[in-house]
C-alpha cells in the first residue's frame, strides 16, 4: 500500500558491498574456512534502509565462510520495477529480496518463482507474525508462503509543536490526542488551527490524499477489491466515506495541497508548510531527514484519529533462482525472527510484525529523541494492535493511483467533487482491467 | 542515418564485377557485425514486441493470445490519444523554437567573436548536464510556493501558477526544459554545417548587393538543408520518446501519470505506466508499436515539408 514509500536515501550499499567483497577476497587468501572449502556470498536486495548491518555481522559470525552483500535502492518504484522484471526473467537480484506490501499480491501470482517457506517449517512458527501479515504473503489456498514479514506500518499522527503553539493549540501529546478521537474532530481542530495561525503559508495537513489513505486503511477489511478480485470501489461504502472525509478537509481550507513525496512536499517539512502528517512507523525516518537536524524537537507524535491502522511494511523472500536457497532461507528466518526484528527496530524505528515483541521492555520503553522523546514503541504498537487486516488485490496500486489523481484534481480546484468521484470510479474500472 | 556507399572499385579485377567465392564470403563476413548486432538488438526486439502485443501478457502471471484485440482497444483508448496529443503538442512547442534559436545561435557563433571556443563550448554545457539534475532544478524553478518563475511573475502582478496543474503551463515548462538542454547541441551541428558553406557564395552575393537577410534565406538555409533534415529527424525521434523531463517534472507520488488528469503524460510514460504499474505487457507493447508508426508518419511529414523548403529556395 505505500507504494510511495519514500525515497529513503539509499545507504552506502555500494560501499558496503565493496568492503564486504574485498573482505571476502582477503578471507579467501587466508585459506579455506568453510567446511566445503570455499566462501559463500549471499546477496540481499532491499530498498531504503532495513537496519540489518549488525544482524549481518552476527549471522556471518555464526556461519563461518558466509559473506553477506547488501544492495539497496533508494527509490521504491524503481526497485519494484527492477524486481518484477528480474523475477520474471528468472534472474533475481539477490538470494534474499525484499518485497513491499503493495507488491506482494503481484508476486503471489507467480509463487513458483519463490521458495515456499512452508517447506521449511514456517507454519509451525506462524505465531511469530501478526496473523494477517503471514496471510498476506501466502497464496489463497494456504499452501504456499512466498515471504516472511519484516515490519508493519503501525499508524500514528506526527505534528509540529511549534506551529500548534503559534495557533494557540495544546502541544502536549496526550492533550493533542484527546482533541481528535475521530476524523471529524480532527477536521474541526484543523479549522481552529487555521484560524489561530492566521496565515496562508501554513496549513494543518499536507494533502487530502495522505489523509484519505490513512482513513481508508483503518476503516474496512477490504478497499477497492473484494477477496474474489472484484472491483468494489462503488459498493464498498468505506471508500466513498474516506473520500468525502478527506475532501471535506480540503474544502475546509486546511490542506497545503502538496503532493506526497514531491519536491515541494519534501521542502514543506523544512519550511513548515503543514503542521500534521499521517505517520506510519517508517515515516518518522522521512520526517527526520526532510526536516533536518535543526528541526530536532519541533515534531512530536501522538495517536491517529480513528484508532490505529496499517500503512506499509515489507517481506523477505528467497527466489528459486538463488544458488544458495537453504542458506538464504536460514538468513530470512534469522532476520524475521524476534531478535532480527528487534535489531531492525533499534536501527531504523521500523515496527516489528512480531506481536510477541510488543510487550517487551525494548519496545515499550523505546523513545525517539528527535520527536521530543515521544514513546514511539508504545505509540506505534498501539496503532498496530488495533489493526484490521485489509485485503488489497493485485491491481490495488493502479486503482489507488487513479483515485488519488482524481482526488488531487478536485483538491486543486480543477474538478468538482462529484465529477471527481465519477472520474475516480471510471478510471479505477479502467485500471482494474 | 545510413549513407549509401557505392561498391568500391576493386583493384586489378579484370574478370568482371564479381570476385571469387572466397572474396564474396569475406565481404559478407566483414559487413556481418552490423547485421548481427542489428538483428540481436534491433530486429529481434522489434519483432518480439510485436509478438507480445498480440497477447494479453502479464509479466508475472498468465499470457493468452488476443490477436489484434490490443490494437482495437488502443484505438478506442482515450488515454492513448490524450498521450499522443500531449506528445505531439510538447514536440511542436519545443522543437520549433529550439531549431530556430539554434540556427540563430549558430549564425552568431560563426561571427568573429572574442573567446569563440569558450562560447561554442558553453552552448553545449546544458547538453552534458545530467538530465535528472535538469529535471530537478527546473521543477524547483517552476515550483508553486517558492519557485523562481512564480517569484518573478509575482513582480508583475501575476498570481502564483501551479505549473503542473494546467495543460498549457505544464507543456510550456517541459518545453523550456527540453529546449534548454538541446538548443546548444543543435546550434553546434548547424555551426559545423555553416562552416562548410563556401565563402565565395556569400562574397558573390555581397557583390550582387544581397542584404544579410536574403543571404541567410537564399544561401545559408538551402546549403544547410541536409543538416536541418538531420536535426529535425533526431529532434522528432527524441521528442516522441520524451520521458524523463515530464516524469521528473511531476515529482512525488504517481509521477508516471503526468499530472492529475494526465495533462502532460507522453506516449512513453503511458507505455511505462501500462507495463509497470498495470503489468499489462501486451498492451504496453501495442503502445510501443503505435509509437513506431507515429514516428514513421511524422518522419514522412517532415521529409515532405523539407522537400518543399528546397522548392522555395
Amino acid at each position: 500500500m505505500t507504494l510511495h514509500r519514500p525515497r529513503r536515501p539509499a545507504r552506502t550499499a555500494a560501499a558496503i558491498g565493496l568492503i564486504l567483497t574485498s573482505a571476502a577476497a582477503f578471507a579467501g587468501c587466508g585459506g579455506a574456512e568453510g567446511a566445503d572449502g570455499g566462501d559463500t556470498t549471499l546477496r540481499v536486495a532491499i530498498f531504503g534502509d532495513f537496519g540489518y548491518e549488525k544482524l549481518y555481522d552476527q549471522f556471518e559470525a555464526e556461519h563461518p565462510g558466509v559473506k553477506i552483500v547488501e544492495t539497496s535502492e533508494g527509490d521504491l518504484g524503481k526497485y519494484n520495477t527492477a524486481l518484477t522484471q528480474k523475477i520474471a526473467a528468472g534472474s533475481a537480484p539477490g538470494d534474499v529480496v525484499a518485497i513491499e506490501e503493495g507488491q506482494v499480491v503481484n508476486f503471489l501470482a507467480s509463487a513458483d518463482k519463490f521458495v515456499n517457506f512452508q517447506d521449511h517449517g514456517s507454519n509451525d512458527r506462524k505465531d511469530q507474525w501478526l496473523p494477517w501479515k503471514y496471510e498476506q504473503a501466502t497464496t489463497a489456498d494456504g499452501t504456499d508462503t512466498i515471504g516472511l514479514g519484516t515490519d508493519v506500518g503501525g499508524m500514528a499522527m506526527c505534528y509540529r509543536r511549534d506551529l500548534f503553539e503559534r495557533a494557540g493549540l495544546p502541544t502536549d501529546r496526550t492533550e493533542v490526542a484527546a482533541l481528535w478521537p475521530t476524523w471529524e474532530e480532527f477536521t474541526k481542530v484543523g479549522e481552529q488551527f487555521q484560524e489561530g495561525i492566521g496565515t496562508d503559508d501554513v496549513h494543518f495537513i499536507d494533502s487530502a490524499t495522505n489523509t484519505y489513505n490513512s482513513i481508508l486503511m483503518q476503516s474496512a477489511d477490504e478497499t477497492y477489491f473484494d477477496p474474489d478480485g472484484e472491483l468494489v470501489i462503488e459498493s464498498n461504502p468505506a471508500v466513498k466515506e474516506a473520500w468525502d472525509t478527506a475532501l471535506g478537509m480540503s474544502e475546509a481550507g486546511i490542506s497545503a495541497r502538496l503532493k506526497s513525496f514531491s519536491t515541494e512536499w519534501t521542502a514543506g517539512f523544512k519550511s513548515g508548510s503543514f503542521a500534521t502528517v499521517a505517520c506510519p512507523a517508517w515515516m518518522t525516518n522521512n520526517i527526520k531527514e526532510n526536516t533536518g537536524a535543526e528541526g530536532e524537537g519541533l515534531w512530536d507524535i501522538t495517536t491517529v484519529p480513528g484508532g490505529g491502522g496499517n500503512w506499509g511494511g515489507s517481506f523477505l523472500a528467497v527466489p528459486t533462482s538463488s544458488d544458495h536457497q537453504d542458506l538464504a532461507v536460514e538468513l530470512v528466518d534469522f532476520l524475521t525472527s524476534a531478535e532480527g526484528q528487534l535489531g531492525a527496530f533499534e536501527a531504523t524505528g521500523n515496527l516489528p510484525s512480531n506481536p510477541t515483541l510488543y510487550d517487551t521492555p525494548e519496545l515499550q520503553q523505546a523513545t525517539n529523541p528527535y520527536f521530543n522523546d515521544a514513546p514511539t514503541g508504545q505509540l506505534f504498537v498501539a496503532g498496530a494492535r488495533n489493526l484490521q487486516p485489509v485485503y488489497l488485490g493485485a491491481k490495488n496500486q493502479p486503482v489507488r493511483d487513479a483515485v488519488e489523481n482524481a482526488m488531487r484534481s478536485v483538491e486543486n480546484g480543477d474538478t468538482s467533487p462529484a465529477d471527481g468521484w465519477d472520474a475516480a470510479v471510471e478510471d479505477a474500472e479502467k485500471a482494474a482491467g | 542515418m545510413t549513407t549509401a556507399t557505392a561498391p568500391p572499385a576493386r583493384r586489378g579485377s579484370r574478370a568482371g564485377a564479381r570476385g571469387t567465392r572466397g572474396e564474396q564470403v569475406a565481404g559478407y563476413a566483414f559487413i556481418s557485425p552490423f547485421f548481427l548486432v542489428f538483428a540481436v538488438f534491433g530486429l529481434f526486439p522489434l519483432l518480439f514486441t510485436f509478438w507480445v502485443s498480440l497477447h494479453d501478457w502479464d509479466l508475472l502471471g498468465t499470457r493468452s493470445w488476443v490477436g489484434l484485440g490490443n490494437y482495437t482497444a488502443l484505438l478506442e483508448d482515450e488515454d492513448f490519444w490524450n498521450a499522443l496529443v500531449n506528445t505531439l503538442g510538447i514536440f511542436v512547442l519545443s522543437t520549433v523554437p529550439q531549431l530556430l534559436v539554434a540556427l540563430a545561435l549558430a549564425q552568431l557563433l560563426n561571427q568573429r567573436l572574442r573567446a569563440r571556443t569558450l562560447w561554442r563550448m558553453g552552448v553545449l554545457l546544458p547538453n552534458i548536464t545530467s538530465i535528472a539534475a535538469v529535471g530537478i532544478i527546473f521543477t524547483l524553478l517552476f515550483a508553486r510556493d517558492f519557485g523562481l518563475v512564480n517569484w518573478l511573475l509575482g513582480h508583475v502582478g501575476v498570481d502564483p501558477i501551479t505549473w503542473q496543474e494546467h495543460r498549457w503551463s505544464s507543456w510550456l515548462a517541459i518545453s523550456t526544459m527540453v529546449d534548454w538542454r538541446w538548443t546548444g547541441y543543435n546550434a553546434l551541428i548547424f555551426l559545423a554545417a555553416l562552416q562548410a558553406v563556401p565563402r565565395e557564395l556569400y562574397e558573390a552575393a555581397q557583390i550582387d548587393g544581397a542584404s544579410p537577410v536574403s543571404q541567410f534565406r537564399h544561401i545559408t538555409v538551402p546549403m544547410l538543408r541536409p543538416t536541418i533534415v538531420f536535426a529535425t529527424l533526431v529532434a522528432t525521434i527524441g521528442g516522441i520518446q520524451l520521458f524523463t523531463e515530464p516524469l521528473l517534472f511531476n515529482s512525488g507520488a504517481n509521477a508516471i501519470t503526468g499530472g492529475t488528469t494526465r495533462q502532460f503524460q507522453t506516449l512513453t510514460m503511458y507505455l511505462y505506466e501500462q507495463a509497470f504499474t498495470g503489468q499489462e505487457f501486451g498492451y504496453a507493447s501495442t503502445v510501443a508499436w503505435m509509437m513506431f508508426l507515429v514516428i514513421l508518419v511524422v518522419a514522412v511529414v517532415n521529409a515532405l515539408l523539407l522537400r518543399r523548403l528546397r522548392g522555395v529556395a
